[in-house]
């Protein structure tokens, strides 16, 4: 039996002082072995633990006689963001944990194989879209929002000749996978080639305008958009609530990985002009996968140290395994059952100390992690110089300002008819992380696809 | 509408005008008809000049729909001030977005008292045209350190019932500063107002409003922390007010001036001041 093929990564000495990508992916001829270890399950399994149902084994096969164009055909009939999902996806939570080879031995690496797909389609320019779509339908669509969600509707629809319009707030789109996504695990650069198809389906992406502020729903809606797809994410960053969170230096997760992808503040002040401000002790307070991005983040910008304050343990943590181990390689040191409850500053206003106090796990919560309990008389100070905060995000709900018929809920989420994603306006849709919260890009990429299928049936009727 | 927009990767934003209203301060129109439709009196655009650049929040001083431009006061002081102002007429600039921020809350009054301060007094202008419209009594302080940075004074003091000059170093109008101006009009029964707005540096929001609580009158401050976004995604621009953590981009940027935390704004203010002087020392050598 041949063993699963690692993916080559950058050695941890080049990791320290550069965004470079770490994951560097396979060659072809690793692509072919590891293509070869798939089973070709009648029924796999695999495909129906994928968000977005691609024909896995049926790719794979193709990767392994070396037809790579009609891999990239099939993979681009469920998920025209293998870019990015090949990079970011957890497959270890989705299809490589359906895996047939996984109960015995290791999984077939689907995702490496993946990424080495859109690789090699990104490298011989651009897979160009088997057929490429007449505006045949006379009817428009407005979607809100740039990100995987919004992408994958526009595609969509696009191909099933609806005119197009995605609008976006920031000066690029791109959504998540842009502004929040580190350029080590997904460049910017492979992510803006990854959207060029968008052009040669004539979908128009209009920057700079902010739903809510620049136009409003209604103004859409009086400027003959047939429908919307609110993609709006969840882009809202969720405090602490704790005393100090506003002295400099203590960033929000979004800001900080704000400030370094999207404006990119790492190649300040000689090629880009936003700063940022990280030196001394850094520590980061949450347990996810931005945690885990913002620390890495930290080490390349120089800090002495940088350390993961966590509320559990690392058995409850939800970031995924592999970057845990790559942090860890690059010298992040983590904090468990440990949960900030101040923050102190010096004369001129700057964090330089947390006070925190130490957990205990109790039963299980509704989520089913054991919940952590604060030990009594247990506080104690950790030195901190610059301090980020991630703990989560919710919706940010400026898109829908001036249009009182989209109802929320109580967690701020859009509330939407599970069957069809229409909102409780008839003719607006929503998905992607503005319904389900804060979730994977294949998860929101499926929402949008939903939405488009609904969108299509509302505008046939 | 659809003329309107503009595609990602267009350079729309072009400068139509260009004047310059006191050393280092610059005026400029420019092209952004999406937010020229829908600009109300005390929101800001946030732009960037290149590729390369940072993204800054500037108040709309004035817009006209029908030329589809907006126009925007600025003081050169820092690395993108300065690249703006060096953009000559009928060049262009990379991203203009708005309006951002909500209207401001002194429209619907009938008696009202703005100050502003240096370069900050051009936010005046907006607020003071609609009360004008709307036939409210408005009384203007400027304030400026100088008499020369005391700008867009025929279009302000025109537009005003009462308009007072203050300079620090007295070289115009009363010597003294704004609060103490404004102390004197209240303390002599002189202005009857129902409200009073200021704009300027959180030293003087700060003085303006310990002068407004004697007097309990109501008094809004126009904040200008740093912003990225804009958009309420980021929290840069978080401010305490009542001991509320509030973001001014989408809550702001006005706040009730008795309630702002005048010391956390003003350090927050200054978290860059290092990397921003090491910016210009590289890109314009001083």
């Amino acid at each position: 039996m041949v063993e699963r093929i690692k993916m080559p990564e950058l050695p941890v000495e080049r990791r320290l002082k550069s965004f470079d990508e770490v994951a560097l992916g396979y060659s072809e001829e690793m692509a072919r072995v590891e293509a070869s270890r798939c089973l070709q399950c009648k029924n796999p399994p695999c495909v129906k633990a994928c968000p977005l149902n691609v024909n896995i084994p049926a790719f794979i096969r193709h990767v392994r006689e070396g037809n790579y164009e009609k891999a990239a055909e099939i993979i681009r009939s469920s998920n025209c963001l293998p870019v990015i999902t090949g990079r970011v996806c957890p497959y270890e939570r989705q299809c490589e944990s359906a895996c047939t080879l996984g109960k015995k031995g290791e999984p077939v690496s689907i995702n490496a194989l993946e990424r080495f797909i859109s690789d090699w389609e990104l490298s011989r320019g651009f897979c160009i879209p088997a057929k490429i779509p007449e505006k045949t339908k006379g009817k428009k669509v407005a979607i809100v929002g740039s990100g995987p969600a919004g992408i994958s509707a526009a595609e969509r629809l696009a191909l099933e000749g609806y005119e197009v319009s995605i609008f976006e707030a920031l000066h690029m789109p791109g959504g998540v996978p842009l502004y929040g996504i580190p350029e080590f695990k997904l460049p910017k650069d492979v992510l803006l080639k990854g959207l060029k198809f968008l052009d040669e389906l004539d979908v128009e992406i209009l920057t700079n305008v902010v739903i809510g502020r620049t136009l409003t729903l209604n103004d859409l809606l009086s400027d003959g958009y047939d429908a919307i797809f609110l993609a709006i994410g969840a882009n809202y960053p969720l405090s602490l609530g704790i005393p100090g969170e506003n002295l400099c230096g203590v960033y929000f997760a979004s800001e900080f990985l704000m400030r370094i992808n999207l404006m990119r503040a790492y190649k300040f002040p000689h090629e880009s002009d936003t700063p940022i401000s990280v030196y001394g002790h850094v520590v980061v307070v949450g347990g996810g996968d931005v945690a885990i991005d913002v620390a890495r983040c930290a080490v390349r910008l120089g800090a002495d140290s940088v350390t993961i304050l966590y509320r559990r343990t690392e058995k409850e943590m939800p970031a995924r395994k592999v970057e845990v181990r790559r942090a860890r390689e690059e010298g992040v040191h983590f904090s468990f059952l440990s949960q900030p409850i101040e923050f102190i500053g010096d004369e001129n206003g700057r964090v330089k100390a947390i006070k925190c106090i130490k957990m205990e796990l109790g039963p299980p919560d509704e989520t089913g992690r054991r919940r952590p309990i604060p030990i009594p008389g247990s506080e104690f100070i950790v030195d901190a110089d610059t301090v980020i905060v991630a703990i989560g995000q919710t919706v940010n709900p400026l898109a829908l300002r001036g249009f009182p018929h989209i109802k929320l809920s109580k967690k701020g989420t859009i509330v939407v008819d599970p069957e069809t994603l229409e909102t409780t306006y008839s003719g607006i849709f929503a998905g992607g992380d503005a319904v389900t919260g804060s979730s994977t890009v294949a998860m929101a990429m499926s929402t949008g696809r939903k939405a488009a299928h609904f969108i299509i049936r509302h505008l046939s009727r | 509408m659809e003329s309107y927009m503009l595609r990602w990767g267009e350079m729309p934003f072009k400068i139509i005008s260009k004047k310059k209203l006191a050393e280092k301060i610059k005026m400029i129109e420019i092209e952004a008809p999406l937010v020229a439709r829908s600009a109300m009196p005390g929101q800001f655009v946030i732009i960037r000049v290149d590729q390369r650049g940072e993204r800054i929040p500037l108040t709309i001083v004035d817009w006209n729909p029908s030329r589809g431009t907006i126009t925007l006061v600025f003081r050169e002081i820092g690395l993108t001030t300065m690249k703006l102002g060096r953009r000559r007429v009928g060049e262009e600039i990379l991203d203009v977005v708005g309006p951002l921020g909500n209207p401001s809350q002194v429209l619907n009054y009938d008696r009202v008292c703005m100050i502003g301060e240096g370069v900050r007094i051009s936010s005046l202008y907006p607020r003071l045209k609609y009360l004008k419209k709307c036939g409210s009594h408005t009384v203007v302080i400027a304030y400026a350190k100088s008499g020369d940075e005391i700008i867009m004074e025929d279009e302000i003091s025109r537009l005003s019932d009462e308009y007072y000059v203050v300079t620090s170093d007295g070289t115009r109008g009363f010597k003294g500063t704004a609060a103490i101006t404004l102390h004197n009009l209240l303390k002599e029964s002189k202005m009857k107002v129902e409200v009073v707005l200021a704009v300027g540096s959180p030293l003087m929001l700060r003085s303006i409003a310990a002068v407004t609580k004697r007097y309990q009158i109501r008094t809004i401050a126009d904040l200008s922390p740093i912003m990225l976004d804009g958009l309420g995604m980021c929290g840069c621009c978080r401010v305490i007010v009542g001991n509320e953590v509030k973001f001014a981009c989408i809550d702001g940027p006005e706040f009730d001036a008795h309630l702002v935390d005048y010391d956390n704004l003003i350090s927050r203010m200054k978290m860059y001041r290092s990397e921003e002087q090491l910016s210009l020392k590289i890109h314009m050598g001083g």
